[in-house]
């Protein structure tokens, strides 16, 4: 509680110093099993950009989908220049200039990147027949801007989650909006990438757009960011001036202790050869995606693949764990061949895939937590007639407490946990199929700094115990 | 510290609260067969006798054994429209081993098999079309609706072909060639007819595979995103295949129910049985698009539909009557249910919010 107290004492929270675009007032939000909001106050201050930070479930995006209008507050009241305003539906705080980045991708797989960005709002000068071609030189002026010359042409569901941000992103540009909510924009974007971003961002608010930004990324925060607000197990704990304050006080405003305790690589013992791999292709039409790859690994050894994206690093994680049946080359593991084998195969053998994109390949969002994270690993369980419980129990419990998952109860459906939750799911669902390689595909998108150190000490002790990780961070 | 706040609410009250609701969440398909139910018993007053509820159950267990099928299918976010063919197809196999055995020319003999015997062969028969069914849809990647369209064609041309669209009558058997008691399967009773029995024990069987070993958690899997499940090492090829094949076996076994309860084998058994499945699967709660439902929801959509076609009959509503009203009931029972589960959630967050 003494954390709470400090915050009156800010100067800088009183608000006035700045005209305010947005006003959220005493906020409360509550779910089955949970409070996100808690009497909540937030500001958006005009023509800034507004941080709003805080660890994963603390209750980031419930605020944000409440001020875009995707869901309505239990109690309290949202204030647009000074006037109280009832949001009826996400289009509805559209035409009144705001516009929103979901954290979740929202665009439609089964349609092209142009017809994605003016979903719902065509560019049809007669007001029947979509003027195909204009929309497709306006998206890729759009795309132009944030100078990515993905084809506008392309279906969405042929692009990879980095692009598929840039999407979004575009889409949001392509909105005439006053305030703009992006809920972790730049989780699978490459530095080079952040850096166009916050070029563009910084143009917006040239022009008067209001930003709300949330991010994991805390030198991010630092360095775009005129305010923070940081958030706690859904109540407001600070509200700041970014210049007044630094990484380690945002650390301990949103964790409340010392960042000092955050995790500090240690050293681990490497021991023999675990893993080689060679002449790994992966061949696509006119070329490779992997083109004749060749590594190894040592027990022990916690390796960074590095690459820009769509260098083919997925794609080798994906043909190391069986998911590409075309894929040529060897795999010893423990200096034995493996056989071309399929998934389940190679993760008997120990080695297991986290992948990437956690909405289309990690999570099964009609099922509970518990029957995700267990979900690679049933055989663990099942004891020849059923699966037993307690078994199950007792892996959920580890894994809920190691990774600190917030999750009210297990038996809940997955779609209700915050992103990073969801996303420390995916982790353990790897985790527990007891891997000796992990391969870990852009683990901690999304991750708040707490958790992030939590799976960077597991797999630190995990290297200890003799497996080996793989993982691909992305700057 | 602040820290308890958005974790459990009270730990105690929080998770018994969620049983409850899971509980009521269970039920909800319960209030369209207490609604029929209600209004039946106040129209015909001998609605709820012994025997007449028996007569129910017995056509309840037809459409319940086909559901519990067609739910393994549906929750892999698939569809079966062949069962009810299957059903017809089945039936006429049996006939043809029962009345005219197997025909093998190269020996000039007729082999009639034992009424176990033919029983088997008639459920490895049912499960093999469930089979071809399954591997056209994993191997050639057609997608179930039409795989299965294509299936209901052929399986009920094959049933017509057997005989020449002719039924096989008077399925007793002769004791002479040890196949007798065919009948016995739809008239014998232990307690209660049968074919209720078969209805109880698929149900608890299936209701167990789905919640508690790992097939039918790949089930839930499969439908809900199969690109996921099949990266946490699913195969999917093989789960499909299966349920498909249990769709059929369930087929089979309803074609031999009803063939042993008539005494006859006709060919055009079965038609339209897969819509009255799938009625009693959505009207059970599971979703149409895979990943969600149960066993459970799946045997009270059979009651529902099974109570009301019996009960229409009952108090003499005419039988254009009855279709448009079956319609209504089903489209109704499914918006009941989404308003309920809404009100539900709110209730639900009140309550909440009051402990908070
Ligand atoms: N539909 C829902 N049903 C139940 N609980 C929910 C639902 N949506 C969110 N919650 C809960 O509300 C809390 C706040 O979630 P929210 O998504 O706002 O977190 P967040 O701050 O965005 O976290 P992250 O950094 O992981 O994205 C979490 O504990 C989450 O489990
Ligand atoms: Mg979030």
């Amino acid at each position: 509680m003494e954390t709470v107290a400090e915050v009156a004492t800010i100067p800088s929270t009183q608000p006035g110093d700045h005209a305010l675009a947005l006003r959220a007032e005493q906020i409360t939000k509550v779910f089955p099993g949970t409070i996100a909001l808690d009497r909540v106050d937030f500001n958006v201050y005009r023509g800034k950009v507004n941080a709003l930070i805080g660890e994963n479930g603390a209750g980031k995006s419930t605020l944000m989908k409440i001020v875009a209008g995707v869901e309505r507050p239990t109690t309290g009241r949202l204030l647009m220049d000074g006037k109280t305003i009832q949001l009826h539906s996400p289009l509805h705080a559209e035409k009144l200039g705001i516009g929103i980045i979901y954290q979740e991708m929202n665009l439609c797989p089964n349609l092209s990147v142009a017809e994605n960005i003016f979903l719902g709002r065509e560019i049809a000068p007669s007001g029947l027949v979509v003027d195909k071609s204009a929309q497709r030189t306006r998206a890729r002026e759009l795309l132009h801007r944030l100078e990515h010359e993905i084809d506008p042409n392309l279906l969405v569901s042929d692009l990879r989650i980095g692009q598929q941000q840039i999407v979004e992103i575009a889409k949001a540009l392509s909105q005439d909006v006053r305030i703009l909510i992006m809920d972790e924009p730049t989780s699978a974007l490459s530095a080079a990438e952040v850096e166009v971003l916050f070029k563009v961002m910084e143009d917006l608010k040239a022009h008067g757009v209001s930003i709300v930004y949330i991010s994991h990324k805390l030198e991010e925060i630092t360095r775009i960011s005129d305010y923070v607000t940081v958030l706690r197990d859904g109540k407001l704990v600070a509200e700041a001036r970014t210049q007044e304050i630094d990484v380690p006080w945002i650390i301990e405003k949103m964790v409340g202790k010392n960042p000092a305790a955050l995790f500090q690589k240690g050293h681990t013992e490497v021991c023999e050869e675990i893993l080689r791999v060679e002449e790994m292709t992966l061949p696509i039409v006119g070329g490779y995606t992997v083109d004749h790859v060749s590594l190894a690994l040592r027990k022990g050894e916690v390796v960074g693949l590095y690459g820009l994206m769509g260098a083919g690093r997925s794609e080798l994680f994906e043909c190391l764990a069986g998911v590409r049946p075309e894929a040529t080359g060897r795999v010893y593991l423990d200096g034995k061949l493996l056989p071309a084998g399929n998934v389940s195969e190679r993760i008997n053998r120990g080695i297991v895939l986290v992948p990437e994109d956690r909405q289309r390949e990690g999570l099964v969002q009609t099922i509970s937590v518990a029957h995700n994270m267990l979900l690679a690993s049933l055989r663990n369980y099942f004891n020849g007639l059923y699966l037993t419980r307690r078994k199950e129990q007792t892996a959920v419990a580890e894994m809920v407490k190691g990774l600190s998952i917030k999750v009210a109860n297990p038996t809940q459906i997955i779609t209700s946990l915050s992103g990073g939750n969801q996303q420390k799911v995916v982790v353990a669902k790897g985790l527990l199929t007891s891997p000796k390689i992990l391969l870990l595909d852009e683990p901690s998108r999304g991750i708040d700094v707490a958790a992030k150190s939590e799976i960077f000490a597991i797999m630190e002790r995990l290297a200890e115990q003799g497996l080996a990780c793989s993982l691909s961070p992305r700057s | 510290m602040s820290q308890a706040t958005a974790a459990p609410i009270k730990k105690s009250s929080g998770s018994t609260w969620t049983e409850i609701q899971q509980i009521l969440l269970r039920g909800r398909a319960f209030i369209a067969l207490i609604l029929v139910v209600a209004v039946f018993t106040v129209i015909a007053p001998n609605f709820l006798d012994a025997a007449n509820i028996e007569i129910m159950a017995k056509h309840v267990a037809i459409n319940a054994i086909l559901g519990i099928g067609m739910t393994f299918v549906i929750l892999t976010g698939g569809i079966d429209l062949s069962v009810g063919s299957l059903v017809g197809l089945c039936a006429m196999i049996a006939g043809m081993l029962i009345n005219q055995g197997i025909i093998l020319p190269q020996f000039g003999v007729i082999v009639y098999p034992h009424t176990w015997l033919i029983m088997f062969i008639a459920i490895i028969a049912g499960t093999l079309m469930g089979a071809v069914n399954g591997l056209i849809i994993t191997r050639f990647n057609v997608a179930p609706f039409i795989a299965t369209l294509g299936m209901l064609y052929v399986a009920r041309g094959m049933a017509l072909l057997i005989n020449n669209g002719y039924t096989f009558p008077n399925l007793v058997g002769r004791p002479e060639l040890g196949n007798t008691g065919f009948p016995e399967l739809g008239a014998g009773s232990f307690i209660v007819n049968y074919s209720i029995w078969i209805m109880i024990g698929f149900a608890l069987v299936a209701a167990f595979v789905a919640q508690r070993t790992p097939f039918g958690r790949r089930v839930y899997a499969i439908g809900g995103n199969e690109r996921a499940a099949e990266l946490s090492g699913v195969k999917v090829k093989r789960v499909k295949l299966s349920v498909y094949m249990i769709s059929g076996f369930c087929a089979s076994v309803v074609g031999l129910i009803i063939a042993s309860q008539l005494v006859a084998a006709h060919p055009a058994t079965g038609q339209f049985f897969e819509l009255n499945a799938i009625a009693a699967v959505v009207l059970g709660g599971t979703s149409l698009s895979g990943g969600r439902g149960s066993i459970g929801g799946t045997i009270i959509g059979a009651f529902v539909i099974g109570v009301l076609g019996d009960g229409l009959v009952m108090v003499g509503v005419s039988s254009f009557w009855q279709q448009v009203i079956k319609g209504v009931v089903i489209v109704l029972a499914v918006i009941i249910d989404q308003v309920q589960a809404r009100m539900q959630t709110r209730i639900a967050l009140q309550k909440q919010q009051e402990l908070g």
